[in-house]
């Protein structure tokens, strides 16, 4: 293992790894430590707010592991990070208990006005944090398992991929939106109150999720690293490079991609279960497919195939998205943000770290051509070739 | 049982009207204190003026009930006057039937609500069944056939014998039948022939009557009524599988309609556009602006602004689409996945432009007089609106497939498609050739906006409602294909009908999403997939 | 060998750069995130509409109708001598974006109040954020009830005062015995229909003369529902249809009724949701004599009502710009505050809470709104019939006001409920136990 972290961190993955470990620890302290008001204070919404992109900048990593080193463009990504949402959500809606506002120690509130007898099967066992947590992996993976393993198989790749799993999170959004499916219909799980025993709304608890985030953002990339490094990613850079060629040199391309596809699946619904109590709801809206749309803009927008750009994406769009949303600003918001999608691929079709790299690179080159010409190369970010 | 009293003390008095219409002279005094209570503005002398103005016999009647229903009838409550303002625009007094100069500006139109609006109808009815138009007097019979009241017995018996109308005859029989069937003192004969009669008109109001029967029958009468329920029912069950299906075709055609656009540009061209649903919206409010100048400045052509919309909405959508080919798109080739970005930051960008301009709200797009309302084919209703489209679908469809046959533009569309650079080579203006294809997707798209105005809302967002529907069906029937596109949006619109009163609509449809999955396993690319080298590609 | 030997030189002296680099990073970003400080001279007023994305047709109107009711109060010399100044933030009609720009305008902006939200799940979304940071929120939308929260007040219906008296006018005036409920799939329309439902059987409505159906959000093709509305009305029995169809889907569900042939006088639908500015997308023609059930309709008229409209006119310069009832619950809730503002002298949230149960302000038809305890308040109900201009004629009223019930009293698990936040400070307290619910045990 040590080995194959030192071969997988390059500097810009340090200095990535540095700037989150320096937000995941400076951002908590100054909100508990600091004066509220002090001019380096940084307010309880902002840490909310943070926390919110690090979780989006993991389902970023996410899609970014499949549609960048694999090119499995996945259009209901959406779909596994809400799974995982909602798998916290229950624990959560579980430990309201009976503090409801009609007592009722078992069921949540949306069950008892829509008079449910009991509770149903599939919501036992969430009271338990370990089972939540293990469904927040099992779900989603399993899920994936059986969508990739019958896609890969059969061996639909490129727009039809894409397209049907864009069907499978707008089919999970229709059944998530039935009140009878018994997940709270459209309102979703929310009015959450403690996890684990701390209060989801004081600071400390907010404060720690946002440091939880950061953790699960570099274990992420950590895993993500380790896996493009290894020889297996290797094969999948193959895969997406040219698949038949792969498979015709004997690679059983479709184990590859089903793994891939299922870790990444897994890695939304983490992202989605840390998501799920620093915004305080979930609802069927996350499995809608412009939202999957988006998080892959994100990774567009950050660059491709860079594991670093795809995180980096999902923080400046959605910072974006809420400047723009304030103030005067308000009624033109979505004039910037399309404008933005389409300056960025027009002028930036590597996105904003690839862009970086090709005038950073040769840069370097030229500085370290004297002893070590092949560190470029090295340097783990290879080019994605973007043909499908 | 009681309501049952109460209808027919309510419909005792038209039945008298019917027969003392023809025999009394006109009496003065009821009429006139009739038509002084409709200047009260009150419902319930509304309804009195009604009941008294039915039975006075006064040749006004007819005029001033009809008046009535179609908000003609005025009242000045200051005056204490009320006039009837006739189809062609001149008025009377009501009272007296003396033409009036103008009705003062004071006056306002008597207010009816659903219950008043019933006893007009009921009024209008026994004043109808010996209405010159054979159509009026069907009508009569079915309000009848519906209350079966006793006291219209004699009625329907005399206006049955003067009949000569095949249609009109029909429906007073099964009138007759269904008072025949509920008489108390009716003969075991009469009530015979009376099921008879309601099981020929065999639809679901001659069903629900049938089972309305009371137990105490004869047991003849019993087991008639219980067989021709049964003959009723299996009538009914072939006619739903009809409707369904029909209902499938229709929703099939909007599907049709909303993807072959798509089928083009995605198809043909392999750029997802995100923005495709834009484009329909795009359709539907260039018909919307049409529409508004038709209706101030050309009202008398307002049939027709839709026939005007259609190309004004091709135009403008391929204009757009030709613009964004040029800007955006022509810069993406050979990235399909990132026009699928750069499409979607332009369908924000377009659902905010057309927000800015119109407002979010819905805007009225009318339907013309041709496409409004339905007509009975058997057991099921067919609304106009939706066989236009219907129609207008498998016309667009036809000269489409046609153009990229049978012209030059569609053969080099198709040269392109084949092996862009085999066609360079030959002489084709590629990048040309790309601009016009995906203007004309587009211009389709606007089209397909057109038909949608009629049966949908006219918001902003109106395309995002399509765009999944229409990737599905492009996928689902074979990218490239244009038959595929056919077949895959009749197919889907048909199994969604079918499964619809099974599975409720939410279910149906995510069992058709999850039935796409699945097929796409079987058939990775689509119903039609093509063939040969471009597969790869 | 050699980068790998490269590479440790190279972390060695950046770690340092870029712990630097991050510090700086972020006290910038947090520099630039709190930079709006509150000015004194002003009250600050949220505004939270989506003004974009699916709910933008219905609540544009609304934050217009706040900035409009801000700029008649500032021309009157605003409230406590100082300017109102209106917050507007775009939520897009993103349920989590509602919390987080809640936070955001009571957190960074320090509003007073905020006016907002349409959808339950908007308002179930920034329920733990107005709690936790004790603001208030003025929701002015008819909704499903079962509900009285501390920091909230309902200034739409509550379902006692608007879907029971619809059909209660329903049986009385049309003798209707069999009844559809129709409805969007969500939670609005499921606890409707289920409060409706109770109470048609209490008034001897069979099971079978009560046909449940919903449709998802959006939906657009009514052909087969509609049909099977027609079947089940043609049974024999006087049959309604009672429509709790959100929004988009209403459209084409109209038009769908219209060319069907489906008449006002066969069967009647009566809306909830169904206002003046949804009737502005469709003919009115076919469907004259169809009921909405609301407490405001701009044909109302009233001296209030008619310089309102005038007003709001000229304030949009749009001669043609239609009124609704959310618009006059958001113009009662405005006055509301404002009043209890100056009642308690201060617009800080925990004062003005308190003043506001009990402040009685007069709507636009006449009557006048009081806060409950429940923290509803009393509002008339008026059936309206549909009028072939898109506008509604008034068929029935209410004799008196109705007081907003926060719990059915036809559902068994909120019967005994009562909200309270006067006597008994507390949303949910169960009048059999005499216990607060929530509260753990």
């Amino acid at each position: 293992m040590p080995h194959v972290l030192t071969r997988s961190l390059d500097r810009s993955a340090t200095v990535f790894l540095m700037a989150v470990v320096a937000c995941g620890v400076l951002i908590p302290l100054s909100n508990l430590l600091l004066p509220a008001g002090s001019l380096f204070q940084v307010p309880t919404y902002l840490v909310s707010l943070f926390g919110k992109y690090v979780c989006y900048a993991i389902l970023a990593l996410a899609i970014d592991l499949i549609w960048g080193y694999c090119g499995i463009l996945s259009l209901g990504h959406g779909a596994f990070f809400a799974l995982g949402g909602y798998a916290m959500g229950m624990y959560l809606m579980r430990q309201i208990g009976s503090r409801g506002v009609y007592g009722n120690p078992l069921l949540p509130d949306f069950m008892v006005f829509l008079n449910y007898p009991k509770l149903p099967w599939y919501w036992h066992g969430f009271d338990m944090f370990w089972f939540a947590c293990l469904m927040v992996l099992v779900v989603p993976g399993l899920l994936a398992f059986c969508f990739g393993w019958l896609a890969f198989r059969s061996r639909v790749t490129g727009v039809y991929l894409s397209i049907i799993t864009q069907a499978m999170t707008y089919a999970l959004l229709l059944a998530f939106f039935r009140n009878d499916f018994g997940f709270g219909g459209n309102n979703g799980l929310t009015d959450f109150k403690d996890i684990l025993g701390f209060n989801v709304q004081a600071d400390g608890t907010r404060a720690a999720l946002f440091a939880l985030s950061c953790l699960g953002l570099i274990v992420g990339f950590l895993i993500c690293r380790a896996v493009v490094t290894s020889k297996l990613g290797k094969v999948l850079i193959a895969v997406r490079d040219a698949e038949s060629r792969t498979r015709f040199l004997g690679y059983r391309v479709e184990s590859y991609k089903l793994f891939v596809f299922t870790l990444s699946a897994c890695m939304a619904g983490v992202a989605g279960a840390l998501y799920v109590p620093q915004v305080g709801i979930i609802n069927p809206s996350e499995f809608a497919p412009g939202n999957s749309i988006e998080a892959v803009i994100w990774v567009a927008v950050g660059g491709r195939g860079t594991l670093i750009g795809a995180a980096l994406g999902a923080v400046v769009v959605n910072y974006a998205k809420t400047y723009f949303t304030s103030g005067a600003l308000a009624p033109y918001w979505l004039f910037m943000l399309g404008a933005m999608f389409i300056l960025v691929t027009l002028l930036l079709p590597k996105g904003i770290i690839g862009t970086f790299n090709s005038w950073w690179e040769p840069w370097k080159a030229r500085r370290l051509a004297a002893n070590a010409a092949s560190a470029a190369r090295e340097d783990g970010v290879s080019e994605p070739n973007m043909a499908e | 049982m009681l309501t049952k009293v109460l209808r027919n003390v309510r419909a005792l008095p038209f039945a008298l009207l019917i027969i003392l219409a023809t025999v009394l002279p006109v009496l003065a005094g009821p009429f006139e204190d009739a038509i002084g209570k409709f200047t009260t503005d009150d419902f319930s002398d509304t309804e009195e003026a009604i009941n008294a103005i039915a039975t006075s016999g006064n040749p006004l009647a007819f005029t001033v009930i009809s008046a009535l229903q179609d908000g003609r009838l005025m009242f000045d409550a200051d005056a204490k006057k009320v006039y009837v303002t006739q189809p062609d625009g001149k008025s009377i007094d009501a009272e007296t039937g003396a033409p009036v100069a103008s009705v003062p500006d004071s006056a306002s139109a008597v207010r009816l609500n659903n219950r008043l609006r019933r006893s007009v109808e009921a009024a209008m009815s026994g004043l109808t069944l010996s209405s010159p138009d054979a159509g009026k007097r069907i009508e009569a019979a079915q309000s009848i056939f519906k209350t079966h009241d006793e006291a219209m017995l004699l009625a329907i018996e005399g206006a049955l014998a003067k009949e000569t109308n095949k249609d009109a005859k029909q429906a007073f029989t099964a009138a007759r039948g269904a008072i025949l069937l509920f008489k108390d003192d009716a003969t075991e004969a009469q009530k015979l022939d009376a099921i008879a009669a309601i099981r020929d008109r065999g639809d679901q109001e001659a069903l629900a009557m049938l089972s309305d029967v009371p137990a105490d029958q004869p047991p003849a009468v019993t087991h008639a009524v219980a067989s021709a329920i049964a003959a009723i029912q299996s009538r009914l069950a072939i006619w739903s599988a009809v409707q369904n299906a029909w209902y499938g075709l229709s929703l099939g055609s909007v599907l049709l309609l909303a993807a072959i656009g798509l089928a083009i540009t995605f198809g043909v061209m392999g750029v997802i556009n995100m923005a495709h649903g834009e484009m329909v919206m795009i359709g539907a409010y260039v018909t919307f602006v049409v529409q508004q100048v038709i209706r101030n400045s050309f009202p008398g052509l307002f049939d027709y602004a839709l026939v005007i919309a259609v190309p004004s909405a091709f135009i403008v959508a391929g204009a757009i689409g030709i613009l964004i080919e040029r800007t955006i798109i022509r810069f993406l080739y050979g990235r399909p996945l990132e026009t699928l970005l750069a499409t979607w930051g332009l369908s924000l960008v377009l659902q905010q432009a057309v927000r800015s301009l119109f407002g979010p709200t819905n805007q009225e797009v009318a339907n013309p007089s041709w496409m409004s309302g339905a007509f009975q084919l058997g057991q099921i209703t067919i609304t106009y609106n939706r066989l236009w489209i219907l129609c207008f679908t498998l016309a667009v469809f036809v000269i489409l497939l046609a153009m990229l046959r049978y012209t030059a533009l569609g053969l080099e569309m198709r040269a392109v498609t084949q092996n862009r650079r085999m066609a360079a080579s030959m002489g084709i203006a590629t990048s040309r050739v790309d601009a016009l294809t995906f203007g004309l997707g587009s211009g389709i798209a606007g089209i397909a906006g057109v038909a949608l105005s009629q049966i949908d809302n006219v918001s902003p967002n109106l395309g995002q409602s399509y765009i999944i529907d229409s990737f599905m069906v492009v996928v689902f029937g074979g990218v490239g294909n244009l038959w595929g596109t056919l077949v895959g949006a009749f197919t889907l619109g048909i199994a969604n009908k079918f499964l619809e009163p099974v599975a409720g609509a939410v279910l149906g449809k995510i069992a058709i999403l999850v039935l796409i999955i699945l097929f796409i396993q079987k058939r990775p690319r689509g119903l039609f997939a093509l063939k040969g080298r471009a597969v790869e590609a | 060998m050699v980068t790998k030997k490269l590479t440790h030189e190279i972390v060695k002296p950046l770690t340092r750069r870029s712990w630097l680099a991050g510090i700086a990073g972020l006290a910038l970003g947090v520099a630039g995130f709190s930079a709006a400080r509150a000015d004194d001279d002003t009250i600050k007023v949220g505004v939270l509409h989506s003004l974009s994305g699916t709910m933008a047709i219905s609540e544009t109107t609304l934050k217009d109708t706040v900035l409009f009711m801000i700029d008649q109060q500032n021309k009157k010399g605003g409230v406590l001598g100082k300017k109102l100044e209106a917050v507007v933030v775009d939520p897009a009609s993103n349920w989590p974006l509602f919390a987080e720009k809640a936070r955001e305008l009571i957190t960074k902006d320090k509003v007073a109040v905020v006016f907002g939200c349409w959808t339950s799940v908007s308002r179930k979304s920034v329920l733990p954020v107005f709690k936790e940071l004790n603001n208030i929120l003025f929701y002015p939308v008819q909704y499903e009830g079962e509900e009285s929260e501390r920091n909230v007040f309902y200034t739409g219906a509550a379902p006692n005062q608007q879907a029971i008296p619809a059909v209660d006018y329903l049986m009385k005036e049309e003798k209707v015995k069999r009844w559809v409920l129709a409805g969007t799939d969500y939670v609005y329309p499921r606890t409707t229909n289920k409060i409706l439902e109770a109470y048609l059987k209490s008034k001897g409505v069979k099971d079978e003369d009560i046909m449940i159906n919903y449709t998802p959000f959006g939906h657009s093709d009514w052909q087969t529902i509609v049909a099977d509305i027609k079947k089940f009305g043609s049974a024999g029995k006087k049959t309604a249809v009672v429509s709790t169809i959100n929004g988009d889907a209403n459209v084409p569900f109209y038009k769908e009724l219209g060319n069907q042939g489906i008449k006002a006088t066969d069967i009647p639908v009566v809306a909830f949701s169904v206002g003046e500015e949804e009737l502005a997308g469709i003919d009115t023609k076919p469907l004259v004599g169809h009921l909405a059930a609301w407490n405001y309709f701009e044909s109302i008229k009233t001296p209030a009502n008619e310089q309102f409209i005038k007003e709001w006119q000229a304030y949009t310069k749009n001669p043609k710009r239609t009124t609704n009832d959310p618009m006059e619950a958001t113009y009662i809730g405005f006055n509301m505050w404002v009043k209890a503002v100056e009642k308690a002298k201060s617009t800080d949230p925990d004062k003005v809470i308190d003043a506001l149960p009990g402040t009685k302000t007069p709507n636009l038809t006449g009557g006048v709104a009081e806060v409950l305890p429940n923290h509803h308040i009393t509002k008339p109900v008026y059936i309206g019939e549909i009028k072939g201009n898109g506008q509604f004629d008034v068929v029935w009223k209410t004799p008196g006001l109705v007081a907003g019930d926060a719990w059915s009293k036809e559902l068994p698990d909120s019967k005994d409920l009562i909200g309270d936040w006067v006597g008994k400070k507390c949303g949910n307290y169960n009048t059999k136990t005499n216990k607060c619910l929530g509260q753990g045990s």
